[in-house]
């Protein structure tokens, strides 16, 4: 179907100018030398300092950090062990019930989710802090992790790893050595799924965090309730500069590996 | 061994996805009180069997009456679901055109554009929402630009009113509207086409009567994926909406924390779970549908 009509030109640059156009303001004013945001007033880069001397949002921005790598790590493994277990051993008792509790979580209303994990560490007494936030953003994100890891499994014939049983291996040695390398990229985009999940996370933050830890997004929320600021332009500038180049440079990995794996099978048929 | 596997993911979601669902569906049948925490009442095992049988009969329906009594509510339901279809058809007349040029684009092409749709989905939803509110203002840059071109002669107020919350819905949820539909599309056989105008069909006849038809599960899916999460939305209408815009994501987080009324907010919670499965179940159904067309 590559008959590119004038309509489908103009339909794919609105479409694309609508969707970058908005950030690609935001870049530009993060250079804005003046404090009104909407007025260009020369180009300075005086905000990236007052962003770096911001204690406050330093402090938000480790604590963020903080709380997605424990959460996305805890939820990569939980995730794995989920989807292994949903792909892989047929029937065990309450085998509905967990797929269920996987697949909850993924349409539940962000706002139920933080309601109801506040109320549960109210109701056992346990303070509100990183470590509510870490096992907030574990129990949701596994659930995402454990789709992307299945649906790599259920691709994968599974004679692999019963060859490897056969041979003597134990199921933990089957499974560290047979079937973890063939579904490590689907863990490896879990993991970083996971983490943008927490990066991101504004609603159960909320919920979840005490007043002894401050995330990024309530950071920037209740600033940006006041309005537009130039110093929440240079952040959002340097996040959009990172998840830029992360995503590129995955992509761009993903595919030599696909050229390498295609060349060795053309070379070994 | 394999115990472990199963019981350590199977606990975990135990413990923190149906024990804390359980505590919102019994706060939502308590009542209110001045206590910490600010409800009662609150289960008492050292009292034994007398504890237990005392705690189920103070529990009632007492805030679900309420909801129904005070219209904030059912308004609020009804404006959320008003908005998500709004919104959803919106995406969908936006999305279409671009997952259809897509699919029509060179291959060549396909693995740029198709980046280009799931970059700024990877980029933080807030900052997305945020990018709206400099642009919407009165002193916006919309304005500025209209202004300037000469269309209006006064500045449009768009920020903090519904509209202002359509754009920001479609501008976040139009990723997840393009890949499914550019999904069907692009597994479309273009021979279909060439055959449809070889026996007399006009190009827009062909449209409508074949791809149309092969991309309904994709456009499906995309209306599905994009309402779903909209119902329960909590940031979009509380950065761009105004004072009337009416959420139930934003009634449930203003009741819990500006009012501290926890056993209303629970029951706001069961109703708006109550209302989603409707449409979750059908989502499930037309993926079921979709995977055996497939195969």
């Amino acid at each position: 179907m590559t008959r590119l009509t004038t309509f489908n030109i103009v339909s794919l640059t609105l479409g694309f100018a609508f969707l970058y156009i908005p950030m690609l303001i935001l870049v530009i004013y993060s250079f804005n030398a003046s404090q009104l945001v909407t007025v260009w007033g020369g180009f300075s880069t005086k905000w990236y300092g007052e962003l770096l001397r911001n204690e406050a949002m330093i402090d938000a921005a480790w604590v963020t950090m903080k709380v997605a790598f424990f959460s996305s790590t805890l939820a990569t493994v939980l995730g794995t062990m989920a989807a292994y277990v949903l792909v892989r051993r047929g029937r065990f008792y309450g085998r509905t019930l967990f797929s269920g509790m996987i697949y909850a979580p993924l349409v539940m209303p962000e706002v139920i989710t933080g309601l109801s994990l506040l109320l549960l560490f109210i109701a056992i007494g346990l303070d509100r802090g990183v470590l509510t936030i870490v096992l907030a953003h574990t129990t949701f994100s596994m659930c995402y992790v454990s789709v992307v890891v299945s649906s790599r499994l259920v691709s994968f014939d599974d004679s692999l790893e019963e060859a490897a049983l056969d041979l003597g291996a134990s199921p933990f040695e089957a499974f560290r050595l047979v079937t973890l390398p063939i579904i490590a990229p689907a863990v490896i985009s879990g993991w970083l799924l996971a983490f943008t999940l927490s990066l991101d996370d504004l609603v159960i933050a909320s919920f979840t965090a005490g007043p002894s830890a401050t995330t990024l997004p309530i950071k920037i929320f209740s600033s940006v309730r006041l309005g537009v600021s130039p110093e929440i332009n240079a952040l959002s500038t340097i996040i959009i500069a990172i998840v830029t180049v992360g995503v590129l440079t995955a992509s761009i990995v993903s595919k030599r590996q696909i050229t390498r794996r295609l060349r060795e099978e053309a070379q070994a048929g | 061994m394999r115990r472990l596997l199963v019981g350590v993911p199977f606990v975990w979601l135990l413990v923190l996805f149906l024990v804390p669902f359980g505590i919102v569906l019994k706060i939502s049948l308590s009542d209110i009180a001045l206590a910490i925490p600010p409800y009662t009442p609150t289960l008492d095992l050292t009292e034994g069997w007398a504890g237990i049988r005392d705690f189920f009969s103070r529990l009632d329906f007492e805030n679900y009456v309420f909801l129904t009594s005070d219209d904030l509510y059912w308004k609020a339901y009804l404006s959320s679901l008003q908005i998500a279809v709004i919104a959803t058809i919106c995406t969908l007349l936006v999305g279409f055109p671009v997952a259809y040029g897509m699919a029509r684009a060179p291959e060549e092409w396909r693995p740029a554009l198709l980046m280009l749709v799931i970059l700024p989905f990877w980029t933080s939803f807030l900052i997305r929402v945020y990018a709206w509110i400099g642009i919407l203002s009165t002193e916006g840059f919309l304005n500025q630009f209209l202004l300037w071109t000469g269309i209006i002669s006064e500045p449009l107020t768009i920020l903090n009113t519904n509209t202002a919350v359509y754009i920001g819905i479609v501008y976040t949820y139009l990723p997840f509207m393009i890949l499914p539909i550019y999904a069907t599309l692009e597994r479309m056989d273009a021979s279909l086409l060439e055959a449809a105008e070889d026996l007399g069909c006009s190009r827009m006849q062909a449209f409508w009567l074949i791809t149309v038809p092969l991309a309904r599960p994709g456009v499906v899916a995309g209306c599905f994926l994009v309402f779903i999460p909209t119902l329960g939305e909590f940031v979009i209408p509380s950065l761009l909406g105004g004072s009337d815009t009416l959420m139930i994501g934003k009634v449930l987080w203003e009741e819990f924390f500006n009012n501290r009324d926890w056993p209303v907010a629970s029951a706001v919670a069961i109703i708006l779970l109550l209302i989603l499965i409707v449409p979750i179940v059908l989502f499930q159904r037309n993926q079921q549908i979709n995977k055996e067309a497939e195969q």
